[in-house]
């Protein structure tokens, strides 16, 4: 059918460039200025900027915590740290690079600020749910960080396991504070799964169907279901963990009828899906990076779709095998041993077609495919790990001990972190309109590459040699010394590597080669626009005519015309087929999201204190919520008359 | 499509006449909303689960309370049943921006959401249980205050679209959220039924 419009018009009309057409979509796209239009922006790309911003934030914090745990376990009783500062620094560590900055990078950072230009889109859906959405994140970031300076940060584990974080162990507040930062970082993925999910099903350019969608988008899209799905189970775990600590029920207080595994079910059959929801962003980067480098289409598009969409069914069927020790029948520690090991196949897939893509082809090894390389090595051997690991005898033997540590920092880090660094390195010219160092690139990788394996390489050997995760220190007949001093000496090259980064973005962003539009030549849309974008993304949206959108572009590759330029219209078509269907008017910048971030902030930080905070924050928060949907503005125009609506 | 084969200038899609509201499954907030829907659902699915997972904790069910009276429930009941009329005459009549129809539909639905509201405060007093005493308590309460939340939710929204009715607002896009508000009320019913099957139907004759 779009055939048919694109066939229909190519007949009629030709574009007739108007040059004033920029300036006038200029003043109606752009934000405002200062410091009030930093609070009101609602365009994604500042936005999908500054979730990465904040990430890397939380990202170097979590890797200074991580530094200090290497540094306490250097040696043999160590007083560097105290048992009470080391649980909390160790729950920090974890909950940071989970929750503030794994899923905020990998999911909402590259989500936000390159799927709607994948799509040809002028902005996300929903821009001020998803400026909401970032204040939230930022509120959940700083309230367990500030909770951590004032000497209340969480020390019950990432995953804050009752009874040891129930009221009877944990008295005072610091497992409140890991509850509410859980409520504020899930409802902000929550909002931005909302967000890309309607922008791919709804707001791609005409000409991209489902079955020309980028893989990128494939799997946004079912990353954003999988967080639908997930994330609530963590929201009701941690809520009804404040309920047991702040007014008194019992979910999980065995002796009044309620149990334990209650919350590791609950806590899991959210936390294994989030596995999927920070592994697949890393493959969707893999699978974008590896045609355009490799200068072939992918091979095999269907079956890696069909193993994106299976990771996302099975990735909810195997919860339980992180629950092995705890005693379960032996009949449901088979059932989830078999999903555990089937979940390998889909990856195994996509390994296969990715190395399929690679063969024979004319790689051009350019930065951001070292770091794929990277990423084939490590998680390559976290996934080999975790094949041995789904085998209940095995993992019964080395269950929390440094094995299971080696285990998810090989395919957290390697399935996040060195995707991370290809994707910031690709996408780094069309953000800030320059190329990054490729040698300071180098040098990054081989720093970080090198200081990573010598970490977590060596701690798979002090897992087998039996050191238990968590312990602050360790008695020298233990012999763990010299390995756990290995370990610890990984940290020195992989902080270097990190500061090399660093000082590439701050020297790239002034000084690097210009980039133009798009410096790899590769097939995707964004890359048809100016490099950074413009606030209204495309001059003309594009139409797209294949699965690799600008290599098959035809040399009059029709654009879309006829959008409003006096006030912010977006074209909005079928989910599957893309036909044009209607206009959407892009609400513009507001102070709304984030009067509301703060009232909800408000009432989510007082009610770790009492819960008299829900009723008492209600109202300020449906205030500012019905000042936020009020409808103002310009009145209704002749293109918003009924006579044009579509019933 | 032929390639053709010097630089020319591309061919255009003209949309400049397409509508710019639409109603039902095309509009993107009737998306959000089936998504808002799903992560509400989910909420509701888990609670269940956690009841029925309580429930294998103890050999009594419920643990030495009486269950909850069904009194007002079943008032409430029959109350969100009805309710489901008027949502519906908003709903229809939305698209043709029939404004009349519109107000009264969501006049009554907001008369019905209170007297549900109202009902919901009376029926926590006869819930023959504190939440405080066991994890079957915590469960009953921890349910029916996930509902109640969400009916003060609607109530509110509804509210909200019957004032905006009566101002030029109530136009466009808006019609189409009135639309939405009732779908988004069909799920408060029925989400209401389950929880009613649970604490009130669970602890009599399962």
């Amino acid at each position: 059918m779009t055939e048919s419009i694109i066939e229909k018009d190519r007949q009629v009309t030709r574009l007739t460039p108007d040059p004033e057409l920029p300036g006038r979509l200029e003043r109606t796209w752009r934000q405002h200025g200062g410091i009030w239009g930093w609070l009101t922006n609602t365009d994604h790309k500042a936005i999908g900027v500054r979730f990465m911003v904040t990430a890397f934030i939380f990202f170097l914090l979590g890797g200074i915590l991580a530094a200090l745990i290497r540094l306490q376990l250097m040696r043999p009783e160590n007083s560097f740290l105290g048992p009470d500062a080391y649980n909390q620094i160790f729950t920090m560590h974890g909950s940071t690079m989970i929750f503030l900055f794994a899923v905020p990078m990998m999911f909402q950072g590259f989500g936000v600020y390159v799927v709607p230009l994948m799509c040809g889109a002028r902005n996300i859906a929903f821009p001020r749910l998803n400026l909401l959405s970032y204040y939230l994140y930022l509120g959940g970031g700083l309230l367990m960080w500030i909770g951590l300076l004032t000497n209340t940060g969480p020390d019950v584990g990432w995953f804050a396991y009752v009874t040891l974080s129930g009221p009877g162990f944990s008295p005072g507040h610091r497992a409140d504070i890991w509850a509410q930062m859980i409520t504020f970082t899930e409802v902000s993925a929550l909002g931005v799964a909302i967000c890309l999910a309607t922008t791919i099903l709804r707001h791609r350019a005409p000409g991209m169907t489902l079955n020309r969608m980028p893989i990128l988008l494939w799997e946004k899209l079912v990353i954003s279901i999988m967080v639908i799905f997930a994330m609530p189970a963590v929201m009701v775990a941690s809520s009804l963990l404040l309920l047991d600590r702040l007014v008194g029920t019992h979910f999980f207080n065995p002796a009044e009828g309620g149990d334990v595994l209650l919350y590791q079910h609950l806590f899991w059959f959210f936390g294994h899906p989030e596995v999927y929801i920070i592994f697949l962003p890393g493959a969707s980067i893999i699978s974008t990076l590896v045609p355009c480098f490799c200068r072939r289409r992918i091979l095999g598009y269907t079956p890696i779709v069909v193993s994106v969409i299976a990771t996302g069914f099975i990735g909810f069927g195997v919860w339980v095998h992180h629950m092995f020790a705890t005693g379960l029948p032996q009949l449901s520690e088979s059932f989830f041993t078999a999903a555990s090991l089937m979940i390998v196949i889909p990856t195994g897939v996509q390994f296969f077609f990715w190395m399929g893509t690679i063969w024979h082809s004319r790689l051009q090894l350019r930065l951001p495919m070292l770091w794929v390389f990277g990423y084939f090595f490590v998680f390559l051997i976290g996934g080999l790990s975790g094949v041995m690991l789904a085998s209940v005898p095995l993992d019964t033997q080395v269950h929390d001990t440094y094995f299971i540590v080696a285990h998810f920092h090989y395919v957290l880090i390697g399935g996040a972190l060195f995707p991370m660094f290809a994707g910031l390195y690709f996408w780094f010219p069309k953000i800030t309109g320059r190329m990054a160092s490729e040698t300071l690139g180098k040098w990054h990788f081989w720093l970080f590459f090198i200081g990573f394996n010598i970490t977590f390489f060596t701690m798979h050997f002090l897992g087998l040699r039996g050191m238990p995760r968590r312990v602050y220190t360790y008695s020298p007949d233990m012999h763990w010394q010299t390995l756990s001093a290995i370990a610890s000496s990984g940290v020195i090259f992989m902080t270097a590597g990190v500061i090399v980064f660093i000082v590439n973005v701050f020297r790239s962003r002034v000084a690097g080669e210009i980039a133009g539009n798009n410096p790899w030549g590769d097939a995707s849309l964004e890359w048809a626009t100016s490099s950074p974008p413009p606030a209204y993304n495309y001059l003309y949206p594009p139409t797209v005519n294949g699965r690799d959108a600008l290599w098959d572009a035809l040399p009059d590759q029709p654009v879309v015309v006829g959008l409003r330029d006096d006030i912010r219209e977006t074209l909005v078509t079928h989910s599957l087929d893309t036909e044009p269907q209607h206009k959407d008017e892009d609400p513009g910048p507001s102070i709304w999201p984030l009067l509301a971030s703060l009232t909800i902030s408000a009432t989510f930080v007082g009610s770790i204190f009492t819960p008299w905070a829900i009723p008492v924050g209600a109202p300020p928060v449906i205030i500012t919520l019905i000042g936020w949907l009020w409808p103002r503005g310009h009145s209704p125009t002749p293109m918003r008359g009924r006579e044009s609506w579509s019933h | 499509m032929e390639p053709l084969r010097e630089p020319i200038r591309p061919l255009t899609l003209d949309v400049s006449g397409l509508p710019s509201v639409a109603f039902g499954e095309h509009n993107t907030t009737w998306l959000a909303n089936v998504f808002y829907m799903t992560i509400e659902g989910m909420m509701f699915a888990l609670m269940f689960a956690t009841y029925f997972y309580l429930r294998t904790r103890v050999q009594h069910w419920p643990p030495g309370h009486l269950p909850p009276a069904f009194t007002y429930g079943l008032a409430n009941l029959i109350v969100l049943l009805l309710s489901v009329v008027p949502a519906r005459l908003a709903q229809k009549r939305a698209p043709s921006g029939n404004l009349r129809a519109i107000r009264i539909g969501l006049a009554a639905l907001s008369a019905f959401a209170i007297v549900a509201v109202v009902l919901r405060i009376f029926e926590f007093t006869v819930l023959n249980c504190r939440w405080s005493d066991d994890a079957y308590s915590s469960a009953i309460w921890v349910l029916i205050g996930l509902h109640s939340g969400h009916l003060a939710t609607e109530l509110i929204e509804t509210l909200v679209l019957l004032v905006m009715s009566f101002t030029p607002k109530m136009e466009g896009t808006r019609l189409a959220d009135v639309a939405i508000n009732s779908d988004y009320w069909y799920f408060v019913v029925i989400s209401g039924l389950l929880m009613d099957f649970l604490i009130y139907g669970t602890t009599r004759f399962l």
